[in-house]
């Protein structure tokens, strides 16, 4: 089995393969060293799910590095995949062995994120430097040892938006701003509280960039209020003065090599089409974490990897069925996407299946969520709120199973009582 | 006179809306807690508002120049711009282990800063 | 001043880089004198990058003659200097009945200036070509000599080929002034000192007519125009042809294009401004080209937006290009107003320039060391797997992909630094090498080059720029705090 990145959903992936059996399990990583964006991730508040402890990001990445190595998880590094073909023929480089080509009876991708970038959202203005998405400041700052400015303006109210703007007045910086177009924080309420107000920075909703200023380097932004249809209203333009933007717009599940395999895609979620069991369009092929969708919580991508790696083990060894039938689910009221796309009815046999989803709008009042099939009420929980930036998960009871097998469709949504 | 007052709980990513009712400045009651940590959140965070803080130290001769490092526990987050201070002028050598203490008992408050990973030498 | 050059040649922007190349076929001493950080810093680096087949300018006009001329020399050139490019020919399409006699027009007019290959061809035709097209299609003007090109490389190779016979070029150098004696125009005056020579050759794109003023002709001005642009990811929304809209009188019109490298370019729209540095890209602008270019491709989806930008057009008062040289001023030759189709006139430009200086007295002796070509540095990306482990096996760093959506190495990085025009900045390097210019846009390889760029430049990482000075990347290291505390 191949695991494409060594990050929490392919480290997860990996062990759990393992431990089902799986003789040869081998983790390509681009960068020097296991764990993905983790190691740059210094802040706490990884692994209550997952490990029942509390652990700065780097402290959850050598858990699962060091449980890689206990199990006998080979690895390379510093190496970067060039191509796979649909036979699971993997081209491969790096300085030490050249191009390297391998045969794997399973792949898992765990390839994360990107984030979106300045040129995506096409803000208007000068191109001067000092412009960075958070994760590049938070990886010059955490790993390389730079500061990228002195003066800051955070454009997203992202969790890494957030985590940045503490952590760089930790470092001795300024952070003007937190502006945010959304009337709601996009990231975790803990962030806005612990980030933000703790060290008195401004967050502004419904507010973002007009204009970048600046020939060489950024010299000012403009920020400017939206209405409800996220237009500038004129008028409320402010001239903010620094040296940097930083951007914590949004990130996006990076499927490259999974297109070019030719793996289904979800136009939703950007990620590849997956079944309970994280298995992709393409046999042999699954997908772990972020490379699905974008999780809140990194404890939920080790959920997801090690199903993921599970399946692929299971894959190798001829343990797996063509699903028969597969119920399609699908996203209702309120309700921006829902993952698995797939379920195979027969998996509730086994066992309690999730189903995870991210809402389109906050409502900070008590909400229903209800799954139907094929239009009846299956299932249903209450969730006390519900944030565009926290998921949710609905359970699907094993009893189930039976009524599911001439089911079409599932339906999720979110209402209020 | 009960005063009300709505705070976020930081102890966990749930980031429970804590409702907190208050007499004299003493917490008398807490509704929306998710677990009990959430109580004693509402009653720190009154009296004396505590944080875990991660930053980073310098190392020599790793594999980075930087180590991330944590405080074994919350501390007052009054003196967290102090320890941020002292932390900067502190420095290790790899290699070192995750667990590592890289400052004991910080601020005379019993609590040690961490190393968050291992760090190999260069 | 040491000994005097033959000629200077002011503006590292493809004329004057081509320039400079077409002298060193000569016994000469020439030096390139660029202000910016890097040769193809100004107009050279936004434009469209679109060999023009030549049937837009006025018949008679040096535009027309210079167009067809420059369009001639293309495959040579790229063959010699290891440059991308693409000759599939380029489309004018006709939207509504009342267009078709423009293509008409536009055919007449090519002929007139000795366009080769005119066709018009049906709707349906042209939507086989290309089947992103909008379907209302009438029919289009098809131009078989039309084609693009990488207009970085072209310029840089130049500038390269041009050293390697012996030019020298000097980056961050502004000329201040011209020098004078005994009536002629006797070199310049920069901020790195004076330079002395025979001839100086006037190639400063927008900020030619500056260098008229300082010596004393007043009788052309450069009208800037700002063009803006969007780049999409080469995965989604991807033309396979080059496609005009039917022209107006001032411009031809929002253009949807393929780059040399695969990714789909639109724009520009057409703005006069004042300002000779106004390169600020605007809602509006941007707005106006979207519009536009869905006009052409309706499919064309702002999610698929990996960059925006503006580049300025050096248009002049004359409306037709400006070369001469002027009796007022001995010595000097100005190349002006070059604005489209300037890049595809840019080899004729320079064979123009040089006869002009043989006019002017300038003795020309081939230079039998001059080798035309070019050879283009390794791109791992476009190499066969049997290439690419050669390449790793005589330099592992070559192994090493420091850019994850262009899959740039470190090889090909550290050749770029070293070579015979240095890229000593971070855009240098993506105009060369392309990393950073994909989806993620610098996001994973930004502090990867950060460190290769000060360990091969021997300078601090705070020292490294995005484009030279004043646009370092960094401020200090992190744990390098001055006095205070937090909240600097």
């Amino acid at each position: 089995m191949a695991v494409i990145g060594g990050g929490p959903g392919g480290l997860a992936a990996a062990v759990a393969a393992r431990e089902r059996g799986a003789e040869r399990v081998l983790v390509i990583e681009r960068a020097e060293e296991l764990g993905g964006i983790l190691q740059q991730c210094i802040h706490n508040g990884f692994g209550l799910e997952a490990l029942g402890r509390d652990l700065p990001g780097p402290a959850y990445a050598q858990h699962f590095v060091n449980r890689a190595h206990e199990t006998g998880v080979q690895t390379l590094l510093d190496t970067m995949v060039l191509e796979i073909t649909p036979q699971r023929r993997i081209y491969a480089t790096n300085s030490r062995q050249g191009v390297i080509e391998l045969c794997a009876g399973a792949v898992v991708f765990g390839m994360g994120c990107r984030e979106r970038t300045r040129g995506a959202l096409a803000i208007p203005g000068t191109r001067p430097a000092g412009v960075f998405t958070a994760g590049t400041a938070q990886r010059l700052v955490n790993i390389e040892g730079y500061m990228p400015g002195r003066r800051f303006v955070i454009l997203g109210s992202g969790d890494i938006g957030m985590i940045m703007a503490r952590r760089l007045t930790l470092e001795g910086a300024r952070v003007e701003r937190v502006l945010e177009i959304m009337p709601y924080l996009s990231g975790l309420k803990r962030n806005w509280v612990q980030c933000l107000q703790d060290f008195h920075i401004p967050l502004q909703l419904s507010r973002t960039v007009l204009e970048i200023r600046g020939t060489q380097r950024v010299e000012a932004v403009v920020s400017v209020a939206v209405d409800d249809r996220m237009l500038p209203i004129a008028g409320t333009e402010e001239t903010i003065p620094c040296d940097t933007l930083l951007l914590s717009v949004g990130l996006i599940p990076e499927n490259e090599l999974s297109r070019r395999v030719g793996i289904a895609l979800d136009p939703l979620t950007a990620g590849p089409i997956v079944d309970e069991g994280m298995g992709t369009s393409v046999p042999g092929f699954y997908a772990a974490g972020n490379v699905v969708h974008v999780y809140d919580l990194v404890d939920w991508v080790t959920l997801a990897g090690e199903v993921a790696g599970r399946s692929a083990a299971d894959y190798i060894a001829g343990r797996v069925r063509p699903a028969v039938h597969r119920l399609r689910t699908c996203a209702g009221e309120n309700v921006r996407y829902v993952v698995p796309q797939w379920l195979d009815p027969e998996s509730l046999a086994l066992g309690a299946q999730q189903l995870q989803l991210r809402v389109r709008r906050p409502v900070e009042e008590k909400v229903k969520v209800v799954v139907t099939a094929d239009g009846v009420e299956i299932a249903h929980k209450t969730e006390r709120y519900v944030r565009p930036g926290e998921m949710v998960t609905v359970k699907l009871a094993p009893e189930l199973c039976e009524s599911l097998r001439s089911a079409q469709e599932l339906q999720v949504s979110v209402l209020k009582p | 006179m009960i005063e009300k007052k709505s705070l976020i709980c930081v102890t966990c990513p749930m980031g429970c809306r804590l409702d907190v009712s208050l007499d004299g400045g003493s917490v008398v009651a807490v509704e929306g807690e998710g677990c009990k940590r959430g109580l004693a959140y509402a009653q720190d965070e009154i009296k004396d508002p505590r944080r875990v803080l991660t930053t980073t130290v310098t190392i020599f001769d790793g594999i980075h120049p930087l180590l991330p490092v944590h405080t074994t526990a919350a501390v007052p987050m009054a003196r967290i711009p102090e320890l941020v201070a002292a932390l900067r002028k502190v420095s290790v050598t790899a290699p070192v282990r995750v667990g590592d203490v890289v400052a004991a008992d910080v601020l005379d408050s019993g609590i040690d800063v961490l190393a968050s990973r291992d760090i190999q030498r260069r | 001043m040491n000994i005097p050059y033959d000629v200077i040649v002011i503006g590292g922007g493809v004329v004057g880089c081509l320039t400079a190349r077409a002298l060193s076929r000569y016994q000469l001493r020439v030096l390139l004198l660029e202000r910016g950080a890097d040769v193809c810093s100004g107009t050279s680096k936004a434009n469209t990058a679109i060999i023009h087949a030549g049937y837009d300018a006025k018949p008679g006009s040096l535009k027309a003659r210079l167009n067809v001329a420059g369009n001639r020399m293309y495959a040579q050139l790229c063959e010699e200097l290891g440059v991308l490019s693409e000759r599939h020919g380029t489309y004018v399409v006709a939207m509504a009945d009342e267009e078709l006699r423009t293509l008409e027009e536009l055919r007449e007019r090519g002929k007139q200036n000795g366009v080769p290959g005119l066709s018009i061809i049906s709707g349906s035709r042209m939507l086989q070509a290309e089947p992103l097209l909008n379907p209302q299609a009438r029919a289009a003007l098809y131009a078989e000599t039309g084609g693009i090109v990488d207009p970085f490389m072209m310029t840089i190779a130049a500038a390269e080929n041009a050293v390697t016979n012996g030019v020298t070029v000097m980056l961050e150098t502004e000329v201040t002034d011209l020098e004078r004696q005994d009536g002629r125009i006797s070199g310049v005056r920069t901020d790195s000192g004076v330079f002395s020579s025979r001839f100086v050759v006037n190639a400063c794109g927008v900020y030619a007519d500056t260098i008229m003023a300082q010596a004393g002709l007043t009788g052309f001005r450069i009208k800037p125009r700002k063009g803006e642009y969007y780049v999409f990811d080469r995965e989604k929304s991807r033309v396979r042809q080059v496609l005009f809209p039917c022209p107006t009188p001032v411009s031809k019109g929002i253009v949807v294009t393929p780059t040399s490298h695969g990714n789909t370019l639109i724009g520009p729209n057409a703005e006069d401004t004042e300002s000779r540095d106004d390169i600020v890209v605007t809602k509006q602008g941007l707005d106006e080209v979207f519009s536009g270019a869905q006009r052409l491709v309706p499919s064309l989806d702002k999610r698929d937006v990996i960059a925006v930008f503006a580049g300025l057009r050096a248009a002049g008062s004359s409306g037709d290009f400006w070369i001469d040289a002027p009796a007022e001023a001995p010595g000097l030759v100005n190349v002006a107003g070059i604005e489209s189709p300037g890049f595809t006139a840019a080899p004729a430009i320079a064979e123009y320039v040089v006869d002009l200086l043989r006019e002017c007295g300038l003795p020309l002796v081939p230079n039998r060391a001059f080798n035309p070509e070019r050879k283009p540095a390794p791109h791992f990306s476009e190499l066969s797997h049997t290439q690419q482990q050669e390449l790793i096996a005589k330099d592992p760093r070559y192994g090493r992909i420091v850019c994850r959506c262009e899959m740039v190495t470190e090889g090909e990085i550290v050749a770029a630094i070293h070579a015979p025009v240095p890229a000593l900045t971070y855009d240098a390097l993506k105009r060369r090498t392309r990393l950073g210019a994909g989806r993620c846009q610098g996001g994973f390889d930004t502090p990867r080059v950060i460190n290769i760029l000060a360990r091969e430049l021997q300078v601090a990482a705070t020292a490294v720029t995005k484009r030279g000075f004043g646009s370092e990347l960094v401020r200090r290291k992190t744990k390098d705090i001055g006095t205070g505390g937090m909240g600097e």
